[in-house]
């Protein structure tokens, strides 16, 4: 009889591993059609010698613990294989399958070996089977943080997408912009600016560009887009938080801003804004302190 | 025959566009237009486009070119309450109009108008004395 701690399953997979890798392939092809998915063949089948390769690896380390670096390059196919399953839309379910299918074939495999030892039987078939769950286990785990790590990328699209357009003051409104600028989102940005400026009757509105990672020639042309629309509007357009490095860049491109105003800062195109609508700020302090 | 009418208000004339462009229209516009700013001796031109929903690369340049003969003509000239989708098709279109002065609505180009006169007229001063 094996001790609980010695395992004859590298052994086995030794002895079978033809045997096991055709009859697990047919098993895993049945599943797929009846789950009604489609798995290329020849990944599969690579996946699935480098599965018996690496289960061979782990167990002869007589270590049934799947966190330890015996385990490591074990973890690093079962990962690529849920991430490329769930990346494919396939269900938590069907991506642990590749896994637990994997039992019956092996099974099979022990029956024949142990015929005679029915507790050497039931020992060898409670550690593959512990072993085989918690790779399932973990598979189905990657698959889940695979699909959290998508989300994760969604979100932050979203909220680089988000584009308020904000009223500054009787009349100037200011547009900060933030994350890259596409032809999409461009005129996104355009429609929701002109229809503030309607709505609003703003006269001046002042694009902030701070938040803007790289501007190259199309940025730079949708850019002039959006102020030519505002002007035909009725509306003047001013672009403003240029840091150094996209002067140098706009320069450096050739791009012609044309008659665009720009400024360094939003302050200086607000002032500027409230200097064409005739406003002044007043420093009432001051003004006391000087009265005085 | 379908006309575009023109308005008289003191110095200025006032052109609403409330129907639908076709060049047709644009082409009588242009004639009445250049016509009666003579016949009055006007001095300044405000076109109202905001019920103007869509628009062509031809009836753009028509507006465009109506404002340009305007001040050729000199009378200040004034596009007012153009609509953002018209404005996205004339960008796209590749047509910014320059040279021709726009505003949000009548009141602020009437506004601009008298301020485009009034510094006419300092300038004119300016010289006489």
């Amino acid at each position: 009889m094996n001790a609980p701690n010695h395992t004859g399953l590298p052994e086995i997979i030794k002895k079978h591993e033809t045997d096991l890798l055709a009859d697990w392939l047919k098993e895993q092809t049945a599943l797929a059609t009846r789950q009604q998915v489609s798995l290329k063949e020849g990944e599969l089948k690579s996946q699935c010698s480098e599965f018996l390769r690496l289960l061979r690896k782990g167990t002869q380390g007589n270590n049934p613990d799947i966190s330890t670096p015996e385990w490591a390059e074990m973890r690093e196919l079962l990962t690529s294989v849920s991430r490329s399953r769930a990346q494919q839309g396939f269900t938590p379910t069907q991506t642990a399958t590749f896994v637990f299918s994997f039992k019956k074939s092996l099974f099979i495999r022990l029956r024949k070996e142990f015929a005679n030892n029915a507790d050497a039987l039931a020992d060898e078939t409670w550690t593959a089977t512990n072993l085989l769950d918690e790779l399932g286990l973990f598979t189905t785990e990657m698959f889940q943080k695979t699909r959290e790590e998508v989300i994760l990328r969604q979100q932050q699209g979203l909220l680089e997408l988000s584009t308020p357009v904000v009223m500054l003051w009787e009349g100037i409104l200011a547009l900060p912009l933030i994350g890259i600028l596409d032809s999409a989102r461009t005129e996104l940005v355009m429609q929701s600016l002109l229809q503030k400026i309607v709505e609003t009757g703003a006269s001046v509105a002042i694009i902030d560009i701070t938040g803007v990672p790289t501007v190259d020639t199309l940025v730079a042309q949708h850019l002039l887009k959006t102020v030519t629309a505002a002007r035909l509007m009725g509306a003047d357009c001013f672009i403003s938080g240029i840091r150094p490095q996209i002067a140098q860049t706009i320069v450096h491109l050739g791009v012609n801003l044309g008659d665009i105003t720009t400024k360094a800062n939003l302050k200086d195109a607000l002032a500027l804004a409230m200097k064409q609508s005739g406003l002044t700020v007043v420093n009432t302090k001051k003004l006391k302190e000087m009265a005085a | 025959m379908e006309r575009i009418p023109i308005l008289r208000m003191g110095d200025f004339l006032l052109v609403t566009i409330q129907v639908d462009m076709h060049d047709r229209l644009a082409m009588t516009l242009q004639d009445d237009l250049t016509r009666q700013i003579v016949a009055s001796n006007s001095r300044g031109v405000l076109i109202d486009i905001s019920s103007l929903e869509m628009i062509d690369s031809f009836i753009g340049r028509m507006l465009s070119n109506i404002s340009l003969m305007s001040n050729v003509l000199a009378a200040q000239t004034v596009v007012v309450g153009m609509q953002p989708a018209v404005a996205i098709t004339l960008v796209e279109l590749g047509m910014s109009m320059p040279g021709v002065r726009t505003a949000l609505n009548v009141e602020k180009g009437m506004m601009l108008l008298r301020e485009c006169l009034d510094s006419d007229d300092s300038e004119v001063e300016d010289d006489a004395s």
